[in-house]
């Protein structure tokens, strides 16, 4: 196996958290390995891992590859993994990656697998576990056809923690050309920091169903007060805030809850974030959402009906309770 | 500029069913599959919602759906989808299985753009979800993107304006609920959607009876893709991990306390 981690760095030329987990999944493969990274100072972020005991360390970089593009990233991987003559090609599932590696895995003859959650060697041959139907479906399979890109979930393995020195990285000519070019990224545009709900990195993942928009005990709605709370506890906790589908497509809840967006949704066509903690409340229905908190590993919900699809034999523990009453009384606590 | 607006969009499971893995001599496949309801992929139907959008917009603009599945499914799935937006099916009579290999898929998908009668590259936009319900794996529109000969790809596109010197805006997902912006300079290109930003539009008859006229030949012209399944991938098991976990109920405890515990249980 001739294996290459490939990396790349992100705007500021560092390396994201998801590319020192890659060099744990590659590492723990237990074979030699090449380190390449494209973007924005990559020659210079290779020392970051100067440690990691890589045999080899390839660079692409300028700036053509300081742009997150399909094209020109495309280009790079492609110039790097040749440069490495590697027949792997362990990467992290960052959104940057998983754009353009499918690309390059078409240009270099390549298989390529995604959200790989597992990856094991077997002599020369590698096992790989990844989930098929939006995570209802666990698939663990091989392939012999080489090369072979697969692209590593994150939050998976820990991450590499790295030593800096010199790795004397060779720096590889991506090939770059006026028509990878056609695509200029202009900007990223992300909430303030106070209105930034969806927290990767947060231990709790606070998840709100459909049920704050719903008329309570005196025969109206409190979309006003349901804000509130939930904001008011995303302040104190540092969760991520999660949402179900009825919520987000809601008219009424967009008007009121412009801290939530599609983007926020988990579950069978929203996301299936890695949280340590999952808080649901108000949260109803079956399958289709509770893939959304298939690897939340501590499980706990507020909701009026204890036979709730999100908590019966999926949550550790379901409280029976008014999730008004029960948030803003935490809220309290917390604000103590 | 009006444009050639390709959607590639097959059909799923319908997310409320219950799916169980089971093995067949051509791989892992589902249980009673054939008989499962099934809808448009969910991402694949937003695509289809905005290109339909994007082609009432831009005078002469037209909408082709490429589709991969059996062909009976195809025709039930075709019976509720015609009735949402205008577009001219293009059926690929093949497996639809989440197990089969994206590479097989895409090569598939390509043959059949690339047979639309009058197609002009510099007029084409390929859209589709930025992952299938099913195999889930965000590879099928790049590898399609590469067989054409197309640069520019997007994905986990939520926004696409169409800017007034022919060149057009897009918003991507990034990490951590931010959105990339970008501009291209035109067609063609392939656009990966994630949810956009339109609602499921209502059924409309009219719409459904104009489509289906097209629909039924279209379906009879289906050209068969035998060659899609698992290709080179070597399943060694595909199950659903038993998760059942043992749920605390707690009915009877005050919100105060409920309220306590929790905050105890978020500080360990």
């Amino acid at each position: 196996m001739n294996l290459i981690v490939l990396l790349h760095t992100q705007t500021d030329g560092s390396l994201p958290k998801a590319a020192f987990e890659a060099v744990t999944a590659a590492k723990q493969l237990n074979t030699p390995f090449a380190v390449g990274i494209l973007g924005a100072n990559a020659k210079a972020a290779c020392d970051q891992l100067a440690d990691a005991g890589a045999t080899a360390y390839y660079a692409a970089e300028g700036d053509a590859l300081a742009q997150p593009r399909y094209a020109t990233d495309v280009a790079a991987a492609v110039a790097l993994v040749k440069a490495a003559g590697a027949d792997v090609v362990v990467a992290p599932q960052t959104l940057r990656f998983a754009r353009a590696l499918p690309g390059a895995a078409y240009r270099i003859g390549a298989a390529v697998d995604t959200h790989v959650g597992s990856l094991t060697a077997e002599g020369d041959a590698l096992r790989v576990q990844r989930w098929f139907y939006r995570q209802r479906i666990l698939g663990s399979f091989t392939r012999s056809a080489r090369p072979w890109v697969l692209l590593v979930d994150a939050g998976i393995f820990e991450p590499f923690t790295a030593g800096a020195g010199a790795a004397n990285a060779t720096v590889v000519d991506a090939g770059i050309t006026a028509e990878d070019e056609r695509t200029t990224v202009t900007g990223v545009q992300a909430p303030s920091a106070d209105g930034q709900t969806i927290r990767p990195d947060a231990k709790l993942l606070f998840v709100a169903g459909a049920g704050w928009t719903k008329k309570q005990g005196d025969g109206n709605m409190h979309l006003d007060e349901a804000a509130a709370t939930i904001t008011g506890f995303l302040a104190k906790s540092g969760a991520s805030l999660g949402s179900s589908k009825s919520l987000v497509d809601m008219p009424e809840a967009a008007k009121v809850f412009s801290f939530m967006s599609h983007m926020n949704q988990v579950g069978q066509t929203g996301s299936t974030p890695r949280h340590p903690k999952g808080l649901a409340t108000c949260c109803h229905g079956e399958e289709p959402h509770v893939v959304g908190w298939r690897f939340i590993n501590e499980r706990r919900a507020v909701n009026t009906d204890p036979n709730c699809g999100w908590a019966q034999g999926k949550a550790d523990v379901v409280y029976v309770a008014d999730a008004f009453e029960v948030m803003a009384k935490v809220n309290a606590l917390m604000g103590q | 500029m009006a444009y050639q607006i390709v959607v590639c969009g097959s059909l799923v499971p319908d997310p409320l069913q219950t799916l169980e893995p089971v093995s067949t001599p051509n791989g892992p496949g589902l249980k009673n599959e054939t008989m499962l309801p099934s809808v448009l992929d969910p991402w694949a139907a937003c695509a289809l919602y905005e290109a339909a959008h994007l082609a009432e917009s831009v005078a002469g603009s037209k909408v082709y759906l490429v589709s991969l599945g059996p062909k009976a499914k195809l025709q039930q799935l075709m019976m509720s989808v015609a009735q949402k937006v205008p577009f001219e099916l293009v059926a690929v009579d093949g497996s639809a299985s989440g197990f089969t290999d994206a590479a097989l898929v895409a090569e598939a998908l390509a043959g059949a753009i690339q047979s639309i009668p009058g197609l002009d590259k510099n007029n084409l936009l390929v859209f589709g979800g930025c992952a299938s319900a099913s195999r889930d794996a965000g590879v099928t529109l790049q590898l399609v993107c590469e067989r054409l000969g197309i640069r520019d790809f997007f994905m986990g596109v939520d926004e696409f304006k169409v800017n007034a010197d022919g060149s057009f805006s897009v918003l991507e997902r990034m990490e951590g609920g931010c959105y990339q912006t970008s501009t291209c300079k035109g067609a063609p290109a392939v656009i990966g959607w994630a949810t956009g930003s339109l609602p499921e539009p209502p059924n409309n008859p009219r719409v459904g009876m104009a489509n289906m006229r097209l629909v039924m030949p279209a379906l009879m012209k289906a050209k068969p893709a035998p060659q899609i399944g698992v290709g080179g991938i070597a399943y060694a098991a595909a199950e659903v991990p038993a998760q059942k976990r043992d749920t605390r109920v707690v009915k009877d405890m005050s919100t105060d306390d409920i309220a306590k515990e929790i905050v105890e249980w978020l500080g360990k």
